[in-house]
């Protein structure tokens, strides 16, 4: 049985927004097409900025990656601003029962032995890596061109920002706290000689100019090679060695690199797709970029999980970089 | 049992000790633009963070939020809310809103993205990054209410291409590309500052208000969705300029420069809503002198006795912006109707009961200067011979607006400044205008003055309609001209079934 109400019907001038129509034709969009396609401003700009007076505010050419439309960068996940967060608040939600549980069931007492050690010398850390992580895409966000791609970095740079912070609460379950497990995380950020590879290449990283550059060194090597080790095969270590429920701490960025890899592998094939000269761009990029952080990584992946951890996390990388259509 | 954290120092774990000192790199390559203008930062750690919302509530606050918005467009929408407008000349006052100020909302977020990234100091830095993503939820919630009058009515459907085009668009377009054309701290004093603190009661609260008052659901539930954003904003503002003031003796004469510069672009900008408030609400909210008043000289007046403390004055003008709010709704809103045809929104004579509200609100001006224009104009309709003027306007190279505001103590008399530079003359609206141009003439050679362009035939031609038709897209006969006889008048008719 169906019922049906009688409403008004009446007849509209129009679908939608011109600017859609030209690209999609006359009928009904999505919020994701009015949200994202041309809204960003992109000619007759009155005044060059100060601090870059060799480009227009909005300017394409702040990337040596060259795309007849720049809003071919669809995000396959359709994010606006209205889905992104109620998305987020969904991944929240869930992580906040998780911490809630795990703190009413003293979980962190359950660990075995010299556990609570490891998670600050090799997880804790990794905040300050998520803080480098909000700096590159905001970086893209505001260097970049488009909507389309801009508004997908700048849910990433708040992301990280996001998960910077679960890290940091991870810490301060540890010390009850008192902020001390931070301390000692930052500490070994800062001086111990394993974390001292990376955090030379993070920094490198926010110093490089294109921000298409920094997007593919973040997002798809440095991200892919962290995932891979921290977050499968450090999970994997701590679920072998009984601190199984750490996972529900970090189940978060678990969910949130699925998430993302959607977006910056289609990113990433779509601007190797455009033409040859950004193929050639973006593999020089990755190679340059996978050698200093596959070395940056390499004592620490080596002392946190033995000898073979970074070559099994690199071919993960080359997997996906093959299936964007890179080194074919 | 754990011990309790208070929210600061919560919020400085989580936030503020994110941050670390380079070793690596030069610090100063990672914020290069900290230090060009002149204004001198000695410890960020100084900032006291204005709101302290981590990543998971803001998630979570405003994904409830979100969800509640979109019910109600949802079911505007559907019910065919727009409908229930008080008459159909109010959503003009919309057009107006998506082309003019919408786009701005999107050049905040571009501009707080990058004071979001280049800002030393993890405070600020994170604090900006979320003005940013608000921004960018404004101008797409924006769109979406927008949406569904847009396929009732014309005129929003190309608001992204004119705004980069039109003429009058170029004053709000200018208006942000200049402070984000400016450094980092300058476009915090001229958009955190100036413009979210000081003039935010006067932009966004009267289009929200106006459409309380007008039967406008959908952007009236955006208003009140975006209000606890703008107060996050707010503070924001406040405490930029209190940093900065309390870094250095030495950025106080910068600061109060900007002060000064801002606060007359913004109220220049402004003259739209004084229009848009005085003109175009069929149902008034308060007169635009009343909320000048109200807005500026009360709340205005406190904060700034606030921040003498720091030797920050008055801005400068202040003085001549209290006589321009007798005058400026009437001469804009005369210099869109006597330019009707080359708006993209309808523009109309005020009826007789808005005249008389009119000379009420404004005893010592409307009736001596202002009323008889329109009584003349209501001759020429009657006689079939409704005015459009053929002529283009000369603009004012700082604000852009066409140079028809007069001398304040003497308003039969058009205000014309002008100044030499490098041999071209340039022309102005103001002593306002002008000393914002002297100060910084190479920025503002390059306005990219639209009726210039016309005249140098960068906008297509021959003719004007050709550039409104070929090169604004503008529809012409729909989007165009007089509320009278107008598409959206005729469909408004049928569907109330009126004749």
């Amino acid at each position: 049985m169906t019922i049906e109400i009688k409403t008004a019907t009446l007849e509209p001038v129009r679908n939608t927004y011109a600017h859609i129509e030209r690209r999609f034709g006359d009928k009904p969009a999505t919020r994701y097409q009015e949200a994202t396609y041309d809204v960003q401003s992109e000619k007759y700009f009155h005044y060059r900025p100060l601090w870059q007076p060799e480009k227009e505010l909005n300017d394409p050419s702040r990337t040596a990656i060259k795309m007849k439309d720049w809003y071919d960068f669809k995000d396959p996940r359709q994010f606006y601003y209205g889905a992104y967060v109620q998305q987020r608040a969904k991944m929240q939600e869930v992580a906040e029962n998780n911490y809630a549980f795990f703190e009413k069931r003293n979980l962190m007492a359950c660990l075995p032995d010299g556990m609570e050690a490891k998670i600050i010398k090799y997880l804790i850390p990794l905040r300050h890596l998520e803080q480098g992580a909000n700096l590159n895409n905001m970086y893209a966000c505001s260097y970049g061109y488009g909507t389309a791609i801009t508004q997908a970095c700048l849910y990433n740079g708040m992301d990280r920002l996001g998960i910077a912070q679960y890290l940091s609460r991870i810490g301060l379950i540890i010390d009850g706290n008192t902020g001390d497990s931070l301390a000692e995380a930052k500490q070994a950020w800062m001086n111990d000689a394993i974390w001292q590879g990376i955090r030379a290449a993070v920094e490198k990283m926010i110093i490089t100019e294109d921000w298409f550059e920094v997007l593919v060194a973040q997002d798809v090597v440095l991200d892919c090679l962290m995932h891979e080790l921290f977050y499968v095969q450090f999970d994997q270590w701590l679920q072998d060695n009984g601190a199984q429920d750490i996972g529900m701490l970090t189940e978060f960025m678990q969910v949130w690199a699925k998430d993302n890899n959607r977006w910056i592998d289609a990113t990433l094939k779509i601007a190797a797709a455009e033409s040859t000269e950004n193929k050639a761009l973006l593999e020089t990029w990755v190679s340059d970029w996978k050698q200093v952080i596959s070395e940056a990584l390499s004592p620490l992946a080596a002392e946190m999980l033995g000898s073979d951890a970074l070559a099994l996390a690199e071919s993960a990388l080359d997997k996906r970089l093959m299936k964007a259509g890179l080194f074919k | 049992m754990a011990k309790k954290l208070n929210i600061k120092d919560k919020y400085r774990l989580l936030t503020r000790d994110l941050d670390w000192e380079f070793s690596y790199v030069d610090r100063k390559d990672a914020f290069p633009f900290e230090e060009f203008e002149g204004i001198k930062i000695t410890d960020w750690s100084k900032w006291e963070d204005p709101f302290r919302l981590t990543m998971d509530s803001y998630w979570k606050y405003q994904a409830e939020k979100e969800k509640k918005l979109y019910a109600i467009f949802d079911a505007f929408s559907q019910n065919n809310g727009h409908l229930n407008v008080s008459d159909p000349r109010y959503v003009n006052a919309l057009k107006l809103f998506l082309t003019g100020v919408s786009p701005l909302e999107y050049q905040a977020y571009q501009g707080f993205a990058h004071v979001g990234r280049q800002f030393g100091g993890v405070g600020a830095r994170v604090a900006c990054q979320m003005q940013a993503i608000d921004e960018l939820r404004h101008v797409q919630t924006q769109i979406h209410a927008m949406s569904h009058y847009n396929k009732f009515f014309d005129g929003f459907q190309d608001y992204s291409h004119m705004h980069d085009r039109v003429w009058y668009l170029s004053v709000p377009k200018s208006f942000f590309n200049d402070a984000r054309a400016a450094g980092p701290f300058e476009f915090m004093v001229a958009i955190g500052f100036s413009f979210e603190y000081v003039l935010t009661n006067l932009l966004f609260v009267p289009f929200m208000s106006g459409a309380a008052h007008n039967g406008d659901m959908a952007t009236v539930t955006f208003g009140f969705s975006a209000q606890s954003d703008e107060a996050r904003h707010m503070t924001l503002g406040l405490e930029v300029i209190k940093f900065l003031l309390e870094q250095h003796e030495d950025n106080v004469p910068i600061v109060q420069k900007w002060i000064d510069k801002w606060f007359w672009r913004g109220t220049r900008l402004l003259t739209i809503v004084a229009m848009m408030m005085d003109y175009m609400l069929p149902n008034k909210v308060m007169s635009w002198k009343e909320a000048w008043e109200v807005y500026f000289e009360e709340a205005g007046g406190s904060l700034f006795k606030d921040l003498a403390r720091y030797g920050i004055k008055m801005p400068k003008y202040a003085e001549t912006i209290e006589k321009e709010k007798e005058h400026v709704s009437h001469q804009a809103w005369w210099i869109f109707y006597t330019h009707g045809h080359a708006a993209g929104f309808h523009t109309w004579i005020p009826s007789d009961e808005e005249l008389d509200w009119l000379s009420e609100k404004y005893p010592d001006t409307f009736d001596k200067y202002y009323r008889p224009r329109w009584e003349l104009a209501k001759e020429m309709e009657a006689k079939g011979e409704r005015f459009y003027t053929k002529a283009l306007p000369q603009l004012c190279t700082t604000c852009q607006i066409p140079m028809g505001f007069t001398e304040m103590d003497d308003p039969t008399q058009v205000c014309y400044r002008d100044s030499v530079y490098k041999g071209d003359r340039y022309h102005f609206c103001s002593d306002g205008c002008k000393d914002i141009f002297d100060d910084e003439p190479e920025k503002y050679v390059q306005s990219w003055l639209p009726v210039h362009q016309i005249f140098q035939g960068n906008c297509g031609g021959p003719d004007v309609e050709n550039v409104l038709s070929d090169f604004y897209r503008m529809n012409l006969g729909e989007d165009n001209m007089d509320m009278k006889g107008s598409p959206d008048e005729k469909r408004w008719k049928q569907w109330k079934g009126v004749a």
